[in-house]
């Protein structure tokens, strides 16, 4: 059982006072301030910069935030069922970070393309990407699922930090394209990508370790590429704590990139939504990235292969579901009179539709046929791959007629097919 | 027909890439003002600007990561490692994320992405500036690897690179950079499919298959071995992923022999894959078996020690006296 709670916490309950100094010492200037909205209490603050952001939400966007964030958390809790009744090979529950997720996927722009990491299944939602194709991966039927050019949501990336670089490459992929266009360049395709996009690059805590992170910011910077880094503190890379991966707010760390860092209560879907919002449109004004720490918290499991019991405390994961991201919005919408009890029956009657949906299709999820591996190994025809899908289908050949051989017991497949994934 | 070194030959096969496609564009450490620390890049910054040869930070996952995003956005990056041994911390990005996208979209996506790496010993370098890790690559599936031995195929193999839509990685002899040759620039003629072994040179008696470096030492044993009245055949590789088996298989067919020679460790490496592969397809065929020339079970070697690393002559002809032993 572990001992300590997490020490870059930022309601005084857990703060640890001399890391706070060491941060200031080393930083020169006090830790990032959080930018909060909508507090726990379910009312609304004030912001110098981002109010005017969160003024322009009406009733009927912030209605549809809470609809989203129950959506997905009813998900979250089907497809950790599924998981259990060993229709999914493994699941990583996003419960806690539904504000994260929705508020900056819903402050995006379709032109946008989002580089997500694998727990982004809210993000997903916001794009459109239907979430039974979200499950394929999770299913062992494919390594992606859904088709990124749909919807301009990226593949799920399980090695941590990859995709980072990719999103500061896309981003200067988007750079080129505004001046081919600009240049007219024949044939380049490129006005009709539409030159004011951007992209937002998600990844975790745990992830802010690893170099590719490092590399992305420096390439960012230097190309002052529009990209959006969309760190979701959840203060757990599984179970390791945010104190082993950083001395220092992760916000503040832009500072060294030379680009804005934004700290921002990641359970408040109001100011994430400003604050993404605000980020976004200082990527495709020209104005370089921006890093935002939503400061949040996995109250679940990493994934369902882990038992947080073993490294942390009840109290604190406790303590965090008094700041539910849900529970705050819906006092909010009731307090104001935005929404009624007919509005939240309806979106728990939509929630359970959302689960039976998903519940029915993961079924019908279709087993690919092993010649599509063998298909799409290559863009082009690769001689080795004939040779081989040759000998394969003259070795199948030889069992036509056969009765298949019995499938092993799904459970004993489900427990050898589920360890740790990635980190 | 004009004549020009390995090095000139890839600098006009990237001057002509980046003239054919407006998208497509090289990114590296110092290949811009510099023309990079072999001047292969030399002078394409001052014709096509900084955003077509970019000077990248100085990380080598950085710059194979975006130069995938850079794909994905519909872009033909071709990225300069500037010595094979410093490729490393960009190998999780080729390995795990370049070659596999293709597959994990289900084909949706494609990242058609360039990775030239200079390899490869005999030019008296300190440490890291000398290795062959071909093999470390051609396990990964997804991936093309290529090796020109010659102006001519170099001219032409770096542009068919820039076309292809798989990721393709183009180890460049650095020993060889120097080395002059004829380039027809209006036609590849045989060199028209990078993917396929040339045989350089007719014999009866043994094949000798080498790639990139070692290509001009088979050659010179071949002559050697021709004074002693042996005759052999020589295959230049080309393409180290996929490998043309079928010209290997034929000429084995033919001679009965087989030597593979490559800078690289024996132990685990291309030489054995096709140690095995002939085994498998020419069995009947064989009089001796396959024997592998390469480098030892060692981490490249001092350099003033590296010429008895490298195979020479003598180590490929040591080979053949027991090849035409059996």
């Amino acid at each position: 059982m572990g001992t300590h709670l997490p020490s870059t916490e930022f309601d005084g309950t857990a703060v640890d006072d001399q890391r706070e100094a060491d941060a200031e010492a080393v930083m020169g200037e006090p830790p990032a301030q959080m930018v909060q909205l909508l507090g726990p209490d379910g009312k609304l603050g004030f912001d110098p910069v981002f109010t005017d952001y969160a003024s322009k939400l009406t009733p009927e966007v912030l209605r549809g935030l809470y609809a989203d964030m129950a959506a997905i958390r009813r998900f979250d809790v089907e497809a950790t069922a599924l998981q259990r009744q060993g229709e999914l090979a493994l699941w990583v529950p996003l419960t806690g970070q539904e504000a994260a997720q929705i508020g900056s996927g819903r402050a995006s722009q379709p032109q946008d393309y989002i580089f997500p990491t694998y727990r982004e299944h809210g993000v997903a939602l916001t794009r459109n990407v239907d979430l039974a194709e979200l499950l394929r991966q999770f299913r062992g039927v494919s390594n992606g699922g859904w088709n990124p050019k749909d919807t301009n949501f990226h593949l799920y990336t399980l090695v941590l930090a990859a995709q980072t670089l990719h999103a500061v490459g896309y981003a200067m992929g988007i750079q080129r394209d505004q001046k081919l266009a600009a240049s007219g360049a024949a044939g380049s395709g490129a006005s009709a990508a539409g030159p004011d996009a951007a992209v937002i690059a998600y990844f975790g805590d745990g992830a802010s370790s690893e170099g590719d992170v490092h590399e992305s910011m420096v390439f960012a910077s230097s190309y002052n590429a529009p990209v959006v880094f969309f760190c979701q503190n959840n203060h757990w890379a599984i179970s390791v704590p945010t104190a082993v991966q950083t001395r220092v707010p992760l916000s503040n760390r832009a500072k060294g990139y030379g680009f804005p860092g934004i700290r921002v209560d990641g359970n408040d879907v109001i100011a994430v939504h400003a604050v993404t919002e605000w980020a976004l449109e200082h990527a495709r004004q020209g104005k370089g990235p921006v890093l935002i720490e939503a400061f949040t918290y996995r109250v679940g499991a990493h994934t369902t292969a882990d038992d947080p019991t073993k490294y942390r405390e009840a109290a604190e994961e406790e303590a965090w579901r008094a700041k539910d991201p849900l529970a705050r919005l819906e006092k909010y919408l009731r307090s104001e009179g935005m929404a009624d009890e007919a509005f939240f029956a309806k979106v728990k009657a939509d929630g359970d539709e959302l689960a039976a949906y998903i519940r029915r299709t993961t079924h019908d999820l279709e087993t690919p046929d092993i010649r599509t591996a063998f298909a799409n190994t290559y863009a082009e025809a690769h001689p080795l791959v004939a040779e081989e899908l040759a000998w394969f289908e003259e070795y199948s050949a030889g069992f036509a007629g056969e009765e298949p051989a019995e499938e092993p017991a799904r459970q004993a497949v489900s427990a050898q097919a589920s360890p740790k994934a990635g980190h | 027909m004009t004549t020009m070194t390995i090095a000139k030959a890839i600098n006009e096969g990237l001057r002509a890439a980046l003239t054919d496609n407006p998208k497509s564009l090289l990114m590296g450490e110092d290949i811009g003002a510099l023309g990079g620390v072999y001047r292969v890049t030399d002078g394409l910054i001052g014709e096509f600007g900084p955003d077509r040869v970019v000077d990248t930070p100085l990380a080598e996952s950085g710059i194979i990561g975006t130069a995938i995003g850079l794909a994905l956005r519909g872009y033909t990056p071709v990225c300069e490692i500037q010595f094979d041994g410093f490729v490393f911390p960009g190998f999780n990005q080729i390995t795990t994320q370049l070659a596999k996208i293709h597959a994990r979209s289900n084909g949706n996506l494609t990242v058609p992405v360039v990775v030239r790496i200079p390899y490869g010993g005999g030019i008296g370098s300190i440490e890291h500036h000398s290795e062959s890790p071909e093999a470390l690559f051609a396990h990964t599936a997804g991936l093309r690897i290529i090796t020109p031995s010659n102006p001519h195929d170099a001219y032409w193999m770096i542009q068919q690179a820039v076309q292809c839509q798989d990721p393709v990685i183009v180890f460049e002899p650095k020993r060889r950079y120097w080395l002059k040759g004829e380039v027809d620039v209006a036609a590849p003629g045989p060199a028209e499919d990078p993917f396929k072994a040339h045989v350089l040179r007719a014999g009866t008696e043994a094949t000798i298959v080498a790639y990139g470096p070692l290509v001009p030492v088979a050659l010179a044993a071949a002559n050697a071995a021709e004074e002693d009245g042996h005759s052999l055949e020589v295959i230049d590789l080309r393409s180290i992923s996929p490998i043309d088996f079928d010209t290997v298989t034929a000429s084995v067919q033919k001679t009965g022999r087989l030597i593979v020679a490559h800078e690289a460790p024996t132990f685990g490496g291309i030489g054995g894959e096709i140690a095995a592969r002939i085994s498998e397809r020419a069995f009947h065929s064989l009089e001796a078996p396959v024997i592998r020339v390469g480098g030892f079970h060692m981490p490249y070697p001092v350099a003033k020690v590296e010429e008895d690393y490298l195979p020479d002559i003598d180590r490929i002809l040591e080979a053949l006296d027991r090849a035409l032993s059996y």
